[in-house]
């Protein structure tokens, strides 16, 4: 028992050595690469964000959502029309921007929340499109059609901090992003993650062990949209402009294989995959017309060798250190 | 609800009472003239059963006799056509099968079902879940509260998890262990929602006689913690040896109910399971 104590205890060291050593990095990473490294690296926490939005609907849950960009979508074309019509700043659109997301997600899911596998995937798909058809026709003149919105502010707290460069943009994005991910990590380790990776084990089983599966698949969509909407008020503030072909199918798709990449319902996996999918375009650039046909094989090997993901979620030990255990008592 | 009461108040003849102990037991678990139907075929048939407080009472019948659909409706998975279940006192129609167990209903599968990508320590927690109440924002931000129902919830699982002996396979995923085990992870899963009816769908079938009998053993042991169990079995040394009281279905009618000792020599239930010997007749 004592070795085994040991052993948890080297795990979680080097674990948590490890997460300061990443977050050291980030925070150093500006000084030492240019402003143009910045912004992809911007882009990457995006991705990220949505990555992990996401991964608690597809991860966690097992829900397959292929309409993601069309919550990030509502959170973005929200900020962009309430920052150009009524001035509200951005910061305050912050919030308002995921309860719209949120509350869009609950409207639209609540009918389709009982569809399964591959029937919730179809729907999603056209929730999706749906979202970006709307956006395109231009409804009661507000979202200024194809063209989009423009002109929207930069987020600031009042006029003493203003994020308006590429390095404070960069800070911004990371530090939501890890608030984000210590906030999932402990979802994750309560009743509630516990509750939805056992609707994503076995639905008939999870409910008769007393989860309201509703509820909580449900719950799962609305956090996975709110996050989403805090991504597309990011999103808009950063470029400056919202139009709807930020939002296609095709994105959607960018977010599933960054959740599958990583590996499902794994944090650090869904930050392996936003990298991925993120970086390799630049890495790649010399070869753009191949980046495609690069990407397709990498898949293809990827899910031949680890279908699990890159970095799956492992469970065990460390997680549930043994508690009313005295040494020698090694059988139940 | 007076009237349920008077229902509830029902008292049945025991194996004690035979025994010359006169304990009256209470009946926790009554349907009444329930039914239920798929499609064409009437699966279950004005079926009424009585499960007493503190029993292992056993429904046994042969293959497609309806005693899964009987338990299903019980728990909530499927919506009976007509009659009622009655728990404590309690119509339980129309309510979902995690409304169900949150009033001390807790089952286990024929063919287990378990969260197989979860550790055996997790499985038993998630049993917890009906019984504790953080939400969402105090997860995420990890109140002291939730701090403590979360260590709450481990030590619960530790000791069900030590009850039913799988403690040195907490941390080892659900489909990795041995399938006896795999039953009794169920079953403890099952425990861990405190319930007082214990609905058991053939915890012995894949079971070899070995583990049968500490499966019996258990649950006799478990009951003593006023506990009632209904289980559906087909081993009949299983449901002879621990069963205080037995009912027999067949077809989706119930053809006998009785103590194990008079349900072994009914005639009617010999003939549901072996059928009539045509020949001998002629």
């Amino acid at each position: 028992m004592k070795l085994n104590k040991n052993i948890n205890q080297k795990n979680s060291i080097f674990k948590n050595w490890l997460v300061i050593l990443v977050a050291i990095l980030f925070i150093i990473l500006p000084f030492i690469i240019n402003a143009y490294w910045v912004d992809v690296l911007f882009f990457f926490g995006v991705y990220a964000l949505l990555g992990l939005s996401l991964n608690i609907v597809l991860g966690e849950v097992g829900l397959f959502d292929l309409g993601h960009m069309g919550f990030m979508a509502i959170g973005a074309y929200t900020t962009a029309i309430l920052n150009t019509t009524f001035g509200i700043p951005i910061i305050v659109l912050l919030p308002i921007s995921a309860i719209a997301a949120g509350a869009f997600a609950w409207l639209v899911c609540s009918p389709i929340i009982h569809l399964r596998g591959d029937y919730l995937c179809i729907v999603t798909i056209g929730m999706g499109e749906i979202v970006r058809l709307t956006l395109n026709n231009n409804p009661f003149g507000i979202t200024g059609g194809s063209n989009g919105v423009y002109g929207i502010d930069f987020p600031s707290l009042g006029s003493i901090f203003v994020i308006d460069n590429s390095t404070k943009f960069y800070y911004y994005i990371w530090l939501i992003v890890g608030l984000t991910i210590i906030g999932l990590v402990n979802l994750q380790r309560s009743r509630i993650g516990r509750a939805w990776n056992c609707i994503r084990e076995d639905e008939i089983a999870a409910e008769s062990t007393g989860i309201d599966v509703r509820y909580y698949k449900l719950l799962a969509f609305v956090l996975g949209a709110g996050l989403a909407g805090v991504g597309g008020n990011i999103y808009a503030s950063k470029l400056m402009i919202v139009s709807p072909e930020s939002f296609s199918f095709m994105e959607s798709c960018m977010l599933f294989c960054i959740v599958l990449i990583g590996g499902m319902g794994s944090i650090p996996g869904v930050l392996i995959g936003a990298a991925a999918i993120s970086l390799f375009p630049e890495v790649f650039r010399a070869f753009a017309q191949y980046r495609m046909l690069i990407f397709g094989v990498a898949m293809v090997i990827m899910m031949i060798f680890r279908p699990g993901g890159i970095w799956p979620r492992k469970r065990g030990a460390f997680e549930f250190k043994p508690l009313l255990m005295k040494p020698g008592e090694e059988n139940g | 609800m007076a009237k349920d009461n008077n229902n509830m108040e029902t008292i049945i003849r025991t194996k004690q009472e035979n025994e010359g102990i006169n304990k009256i037991n209470k009946v926790v678990l009554q349907t009444d003239k329930l039914t239920k139907k798929f499609g064409g075929l009437i699966a279950v048939n004005n079926f009424d059963l009585k499960v007493s407080q503190g029993e292992i009472s056993s429904l046994i019948g042969p293959n497609g006799a309806g005693k899964t659909t009987v338990f299903n409706v019980v728990t909530g998975i499927y919506k009976a056509d007509g009659g009622k279940v009655i728990f404590k006192g309690e119509d339980l129609a129309g309510k979902k099968p995690h409304q169900i167990i949150k009033k001390g209903i807790a089952r286990t599968f024929q063919n287990i079902r378990l969260f197989s990508n979860m550790t055996c320590l997790e499985n038993v927690m998630a049993g917890q879940h009906c019984r504790s109440r953080e939400g969402t924002w105090s997860s995420v931000l990890k109140t002291p509260g939730q701090k403590k129902e979360e260590l709450e919830i481990k030590k619960n699982a530790e000791n069900r998890l030590k009850q039913v002996g799988l403690w040195k396979w907490r941390d080892e995923l659900a489909k990795n262990i041995a399938y006896g085990n795999q039953r009794m992870l169920e079953i403890g899963r099952a425990l861990a929602t405190n319930p007082d009816l214990l609905v058991l769908d053939e915890p012995s079938s894949g079971l070899n006689d070995k583990e049968s009998e500490d499966l019996m053993d258990f649950l006799k042991e478990i009951i003593k913690d006023n506990l009632t169990i209904l289980l559906i079995e087909h081993d009949m040394n299983v449901v002879m040896g621990i069963s205080h009281w037995v009912t027999v279905m067949d077809e989706g009618k119930k053809i006998a109910e009785g103590l194990p000792e008079d349900i072994y020599s009914n005639p009617q239930v010999i003939e549901a399971y072996l059928g009539k010997d045509e020949e001998e007749k002629e």
